[in-house]
């Protein structure tokens, strides 16, 4: 596989590669995020494959991963961002992928994560007045039943 | 600043329509209702008998299941897999198996990925069969519904002998097989198989010549190439549209690489092609069946202890495979204990719903049943 | 149910109580509302409408998509906080009589769903009343005929013409432990031949032995 990834992220501060081996992981900061999503796009990643949350209390952030892939070289590449866990705000990628909008409001569902310039923020599971984010580690709710608990 | 949030209620505007001067309504469209296939509800802004936007709202069945995954071992959590898109269990187990095996280094042999390729087939023809059923159905024809299910059943029998469940087999486990093959297995499979053939070819005469279904399909719901991959659709939606993205063929897992076949692909992508994509799908995998069954190597079915704990190390894991609906992939992140720290789906229903919202705005009411019907939805999988 | 034979002129009277009678039509003709939110509902589409199992030899084949017409809600598959609401409508809106068969363990108890779950149900009871209950996940087709067969005896034992909303305490009906798919298999071929003969088979082979006659299929002498 090329290394053009590493040239990609050379004139980028604090974007670093990770160690994972497949698919390739890219750590980006948060004001490099779009774009980069669209230079990606423009190298042929045509596909936003899937987008999902990581919740991780003891680091006070949230990481945001996108799995893009290309159907042209076949390639896969997972990008992640870092947010801090109050308050987390990302840009929606809606513009390039119109799917996004649709992830999006998923992981605002379940972890609460806003998305600036996206058009239809709701939940996209539970009901609109549903309390609290309930993948995130912190969710408390008297509903829910655990072994060996009353 | 904070981004605005929406609710439902912010949605429920209707203006007059541009020139016409009539009034757009709201119709529900579930979440009971027979063509939504469970408990999808679909709420649709008319105006007269013309669609103009279509808004899909979820949730009637959000189990949580990724929560629940969060507290499960990894062998549990095959089973919930199966509960997921019931119709392609087996491939839902197998990805789950892939991404556990790849994390803690598991090697498996050629009998465990040959009996795994020949079950995934198996069961793409299975769901297939119910999917023209339910889609003939779905038109108005219940013919289709008997055929497709009288084949679907003898398929169903073959694997609750080996299997043990006739529905949410859960067979593929990390490390190997549940079982070995039953000792009817191979006969049974070779007597289906080429019974099967002849009823392709029926099914053929029987729906897709008919002019009825033609005029319901052709040039009803049609989607670009480009469009579908901004949407996320995959598998057969994806095909249907021309881009001939099918991971047996790309990515190639199992015993894929050694198998020769064709990736069936459409030219407009409307209803017809997604139902000719399917139809030669099923004559592909009839034809990868034969080959496999004949070609089962003989060797050991399960690798590890099944009772032994599996441990795997940190990082963030993602494996992908095609089952009968498009791409399901599973992000396994873990923090080294015997449960995960967060399991994501996926789903290919899920991006392939948001086709829809694309397709019907400008479609008459009656067509969105065969749009739906087109694309194939479980809906149990989209909410998980 | 109590059935007499009048003794006297004619000789062909069938003396019981209406009451009966209705329980046994009733019990005879269930319409079930097509109504299915996860894997349970394929299976209750093998069991309901495709051709191997055929739940129309025990008289509820007559599906609806519409509550009003139905009188048999099963509900097959896991049912969530959101469902709760519509899935009490969908009750309400249907007619009394009216019963409930609960299939699966999502239903009874939440099945797989039951812990760290913030929104599976555990039991559908907390919604909507349950008459009979059919475990399995999902039950296989013979499984939830023994449900219906089960339901039928009950509608048939209720004397529900007074008070129909009246409620029994719920059953489950299970296939005993143990079984074999041969057991099963046996067992409905009998039953199916023990209801199918009187009804069909005696009939058929009369019309067939005898051509002219007119009998069980109308129409059938007349085309010739």
């Amino acid at each position: 596989m090329s290394d053009w990834l590493e040239d990609f992220i050379a004139g980028k501060e604090g974007a670093e590669l990770l160690a994972d081996d497949r698919p390739r992981s890219l750590l980006l900061p948060l004001p490099a995020l779009i774009g980069s999503m669209q230079a990606l796009k423009a190298q042929g990643f045509d596909m936003l494959n899937d987008h999902m949350a990581v919740d991780n209390p003891e680091g006070e952030h949230i990481r945001l991963l996108w799995l893009l892939c290309s159907t042209e070289s076949g390639e896969l590449l997972r990008v992640c961002c870092d947010l801090p866990r109050q308050q987390p705000v990302a840009p929606s990628l809606n513009a390039l992928w119109p799917v996004a909008e649709w992830q999006e409001r998923e992981v605002y569902d379940l972890f609460g994560v806003l998305y600036s310039g996206h058009p239809d923020l709701r939940r996209l599971f539970l009901e609109d007045d549903w309390e609290g984010w309930p993948l995130r580690k912190d969710y408390e709710d008297s509903f829910i039943l655990e072994p060996g608990k009353p | 600043m904070t981004p605005k949030t929406l609710t439902l209620q912010d949605l429920l505007r209707t203006d007059f329509a541009p020139g016409g001067g009539t009034q757009e309504y709201f119709v529900n469209m579930g979440p009971q209702h027979p063509a939504t296939h469970g408990v999808l509800r679909l709420l649709l802004k008319l105006d007269g008998e013309t669609l103009r936007q279509v808004i899909p709202v979820l949730g009637y069945i959000h189990r949580g299941i990724e929560k629940i995954c969060e507290h499960q071992t990894y062998r549990q959590i095959v089973h919930l897999s199966d509960r997921l898109d019931y119709l392609s269990a087996l491939a839902n187990n197998w990805c789950v198996t892939r991404v556990v095996e790849r994390a803690a280094g598991i090697e498996t042999n050629e009998r465990i990925e040959t009996i795994r390729t020949l079950m995934a087939e198996l069961e793409r023809l299975q769901s297939h069969t119910l999917w023209w059923g339910v889609f003939g159905m779905d038109l108005g024809a219940f013919t289709p519904f008997l055929h497709g299910f009288r084949d679907r059943e003898e398929l169903t029998q073959i694997f609750e002998d080996t299997i043990g469940a006739r529905l949410t087999m859960n067979y593929i486990q990390p490390g190997g097989l549940l079982h070995d093959l039953h000792k009817d297995f191979a006969p049974r499979v070779r007597a289906w198989l080429k019974d099967f053939g002849t009823k392709v070819d029926e099914y053929d005469r029987m729906l897709s010549g008919n002019l009825i279904a033609q005029k319901r399909l052709v040039d009803i719901g049609a989607l670009s190439g480009d469009e579908a991959l901004g949407l996320g659709a995959t598998g057969p939606v994806l095909r249907a549209s021309g881009v001939p993205w099918d991971l047996r063929r790309v990515r190639p897992y199992g015993v894929y690489d050694q198998l020769d076949f064709v990736v069936p692909v459409g030219e407009k992508g409307d209803c017809w092609d997604r139902y000719w994509v399917r139809i030669e799908e099923m004559r592909q995998s009839l034809a990868l069946c034969e080959t496999l069954i004949e070609n089962i190597p003989e060797g050991k079915t399960m690798l590890v202890k099944p009772a032994a704990k599996i441990r795997l190390p940190e990082g963030t894991f993602y494996e992908e495979l095609e089952t009968p609906r498009g791409i399901f992939g599973v992000h396994l992140h873990s923090r080294g204990k015997d449960m995960p720290w967060r399991f994501h789906f996926r789903s290919p229903n899920l991006h392939n719903l948001w086709c829809i919202t694309k397709i019907a705005p400008g479609a008459r009411v009656a067509d969105i049943v065969a749009m739906l019907a087109g694309l194939d939805l479980i809906v149990p999988d989209m909410d998980r | 149910m109590a059935v007499g034979h009048a003794e006297g002129p004619g000789q062909n009277l069938l003396l019981t109580r209406l009451e009966d009678v209705i329980s046994w039509a009733r019990s005879n003709s269930l319409w079930p509302l097509t109504f299915g939110t996860s894997c349970c509902a394929i299976e209750m589409m093998m069991a309901s409408g495709a051709s191997h199992h055929d739940l129309a030899r025990f008289g509820a084949e007559v599906t609806r998509p519409s509550p009003r017409q139905a009188d048999l809600l099963i509900v097959a598959g896991t049912i969530v906080k959101r469902m709760a609401q519509p899935l009490r409508t969908l009750y309400e809106q249907m007619p009394e009589p009216r019963y409930v068969i609960a299939t699966g363990a999502c239903v009874i108890s939440g099945g797989p769903f039951i812990y760290h779950s913030y929104s599976s149900l555990r039991g559908v009871d907390d919604v909507i009343p349950v008459d009979v209950y059919v475990p399995g996940c999902p039950p296989r087709p013979e499984g939830l005929f023994y449900g219906i067969l089960t339901l039928q005896r009950m509608i048939r034992e209720r004397a529900g013409l007074k008070h129909p909303e009246e409620r029994r305490a719920p059953v489950t009906a299970a296939l005993p432990e143990g079984i074999t798919k041969q057991e099963i298999q046996a067992e409905m071929l009998e039953l199916f031949e023990a209801q199918g003969r009187r009804n069909v088979h005696e009939e058929y082979r009369r019309t067939v032995s005898d051509p002219g006659a007119k009998g069980a299929y109308p129409g059938r002498g007349e085309r010739g």
